[in-house]
């Protein structure tokens, strides 16, 4: 009886433990599964990463939308770092170039990337680049001040309830990591 | 002896003696009993290092200003508080109860695994003691909240790993009890005591050990990315390298609201047990109770973004969120229901355990209510991160986890030490808890709703009086708590001297096996399977 008791338990025990497993790599599957969803329904306001090759629009000129900028470091990144104009009043359709600064303040090179997030979420998929900062690392020399442009446009499709697209980008230091 | 240790263990031969002698007997048992009282203390120590916390916390919370500790030592406090109380105390505590009892419930000699058993006790202590080391590091204990949400998470200073590894611990540990706990279940109930049959406390514990084999490892998986992206420049929470930080607190909550699970479903399970004894009827719904428990498990695991409905989500999303939690409230409800149902016209007699679990079927139920409001997605977005959600989750959690455990120990400590507890201080303790439990987190609902932030050090005057109360109620419960100690020591070193009989309580046996066996339970129990299987549960 024992001895059946035994080989129940290992049988069991396997199982269970690989469960356990199976569910210490959901967790991992998670982190995927999290990008293809909000890549499905633009869910957290992630925006492309790569530039959109110029295309003409036809050029909505009976309605603005608000496009707003905003600029932030992460934690203690020792920059400065901000937008040509707070906000702009944008046709949709209509192609537009903004500047943005940003100095290293350290006698340092450094390494640096910019975060972009747009805000309402779902308005993402609507607003397009053909030109940013944002697409790759920047590198800045000691205490080197750049003008970067960011070249946009929102498209006619983007639905009327959205008055307001805020365009919001951190600037992380990535010196340590990049170098590696 | 059908135990499988002694086939393996010549260690072990001389079990039929009882144990052995000496501290040794402790490090090496693989007596269920044993184990579970080495839980049950562990977690007692653990309420009371994690009470301690707590009342640097009020302390400091006594007065407006900063009074006592530095506001970093005191953010130490409320993140340890945490997590001393949930993995340390109610954890251990509930694993106690479940190595002592479901051996005897279902009438098996032992736990399926004994020796792996012993291992996940010492992990736990192992796990602990390295949580608790962290608070003499350089940077002090982790501060960042108990979720380690990232990237605060990576402000704390040399603690941060060692806290990491510690949760790998205590999970590997959580994980090894459930597997025992599903071995012993599944392989070794007597003849005759079918699922069905099984006493509610072992129901409760057969779901919470799939929780845990189901969340335990999500959540190291979690903190093992918090590592890494620390470490190992990895990026899933880093948005400088592409990742998301709310993707961290998807992960966390996925594991989380399991786990708040994991404290209360063996909670229902003793309150299921206690109260039908004492109010000397079967327990109302049997069949509903099970299902119950089952779908508030299923539920557990798709509503878990209500804990971020302030983060940010599409409408949709916080819509599901909020009707899939309202939906916890149903097979909650039937508990509830059937716990009062049961009470009905019995012919109930009000000892310490009963008084316990009375209180905990009230106060229980007022912790629900208020969750059931911050379900409620747009209303939460005031609630969200104040005193009010610390008001509900106490409620849920002392009143009711930590009072079914008191009321647990009330309950079978006759039947481990054989001595009758002292039923005079027992009442005592039991009202200085039930009204200072109130006094404590009461006005909390009041300082939430007039919007004072959770986790912080000092606060504005306008919430200086109810604070003031609160402390006054922490410090009565928390002194008040001693007496349990006093208590169980007393009991152990004979109590009152009365000699209790096998079923201790009026019938008891016709509900539960372990009142079958005699009084105190003998080192081993059921070697052979029990003769009949009482069905007075159905």
């Amino acid at each position: 009886m024992s001895e059946d008791i035994g080989q129940k338990n290992t049988k069991l025990v396997r199982k269970l433990a690989l469960v356990a497993i199976a569910m210490f790599g959901f967790g991992y599957a998670l982190v995927p599964l999290y990008d293809v969803l909000c890549d499905l329904t633009g869910l957290n306001g992630k925006v492309e990463g790569q530039a959109v090759q110029e295309v003409a629009y036809q050029v909505d000129n009976s309605r603005e939308v608000t496009v707003e900028f905003l600029t932030s470091l992460n934690e203690s990144t020792p920059m400065l770092f901000r937008s040509e104009v707070k906000s702009m009043k944008v046709h949709p359709g209509e192609y537009y170039t903004v500047n943005f600064y940003a100095k290293n303040t350290t006698n340092m090179p450094m390494i640096a990337q910019a975060i972009p997030s747009i805000t309402p979420g779902l308005a993402a998929e609507f607003f397009k680049k053909t030109q940013c900062f944002c697409f790759t690392e920047q590198t800045f020399a000691a205490n080197e001040e750049k003008t970067m442009p960011v070249r946009f446009v929102v498209e006619p499709t983007l639905p009327e309830r959205y008055k307001t697209v805020t365009l919001a980008y951190t600037f992380f230091d990535n010196t340590n990591i990049s170098k590696k | 002896m059908t135990a499988v240790v002694a086939e393996h263990d010549d260690h072990h031969d001389h079990h039929d003696h009882g144990p052995e002698k000496g501290v040794l007997r402790w490090i090496f048992t693989t007596n269920h009993k044993d184990i579970g009282t080495l839980y049950l203390v562990f977690g007692l120590i653990m309420f009371f290092v994690g009470g301690a916390m707590a009342l640097v916390i009020r302390s400091e919370l006594f007065e407006p200003g900063l009074q006592f500790v530095d506001p970093n030592f005191f953010n130490s406090m409320t993140t340890m508080h945490a997590l001393v109380m949930v993995f340390g105390a109610v954890m251990p505590a509930f694993v106690g109860l479940a190595n002592w009892m479901i051996p005897m419930m279902i009438g098996a000699p032992d736990m399926a695994l004994p020796r792996m058993n012993n291992m996940s006790f010492w992990m736990l202590v192992a796990g602990v003691l390295l949580l608790a080391s962290t608070l003499f590091m350089e940077g002090g204990a982790p501060s960042g909240g108990w979720t380690f949400y990232p990237p605060l998470v990576f402000q704390n200073g040399k603690s941060f790993p060692f806290a990491i590894f510690s949760v790998h611990l205590l999970g590997i540990s959580s994980i090894m009890g459930a597997i025992n706990v599903i071995a012993t279940i599944f392989n070794m109930r007597a003849p005759g005591m079918t699922l069905m049959k099984m006493p509610l406390f072992v129901w409760t514990w057969l779901i919470t050990a799939f929780l845990l084999i189901a969340i335990m490892p999500v959540f190291a998986g979690a903190v093992t990315m918090l590592l890494t992206d620390k470490f190992f420049d990895t990026s899933f929470f880093d948005a400088a390298g592409g990742g998301d930080p709310v993707l961290y607190q998807h992960i966390f909550w996925f594991f989380g609201h399991p786990e708040v699970y994991v404290m209360i479903l063996p909670t229902f399970g003793v309150a299921s047990t206690i109260i039908p004894v004492f109010a000397r009827k079967p327990l109302f719904g049997y069949a509903s109770m099970v299902y119950a428990t089952g779908a508030i498990a299923f539920l557990s695991f798709i509503v878990w973004a209500h804990h971020m409905f302030t983060v940010g989500m599409p409408v949709a999303g916080e819509l599901y969120f909020m009707y899939a939690t309202m939906l916890i409230a149903i097979p909650t409800g039937v508990k509830v229901f059937n716990w009062t149902a049961t009470m009905w016209k019995g012919s109930m007699t009000f000892e310490t355990p009963m008084l316990f679990s009375i209180a905990f079927v009230v106060l229980f139920t007022m912790g629900g209510f208020t969750g059931l409001m911050m379900s409620v997605a747009p209303v939460d977005f005031q609630y969200h991160d104040t005193y009010f959600i610390v008001a509900h989750f106490h409620y849920t959690l002392v009143p009711a986890s930590i009072f079914i455990l008191m009321a647990a120990g009330y309950f079978w400590l006759p039947k481990w030490t054989g001595n009758m507890y002292n039923e005079k201080i027992g009442r005592l303790h039991f009202w200085l808890s039930a009204v200072s439990v109130n006094i404590l987190f009461f006005p909390q609902h009041f300082l939430g709703l007039a919007g004072m932030p959770r986790r912080i050090p000092d606060y504005a005057i306008q919430f200086a009086d109810w604070n003031m109360v609160s402390s006054i109620g922490a410090f009565i419960y928390g002194f008040s708590q001693l007496l349990f100690v006093y208590i169980v020591i007393d009991t152990i070193r004979g109590g009152t001297g009365e000699k209790v009989s096998d079923e201790v309580w009026e019938d008891a046996s016709k509900h539960s096996l372990e009142w079958t066996v005699p009084s105190p339970a003998p080192y081993h129990t059921f070697s052979t399977p029990p003769a009949r299987i009482p069905t007075e549960h159905f």
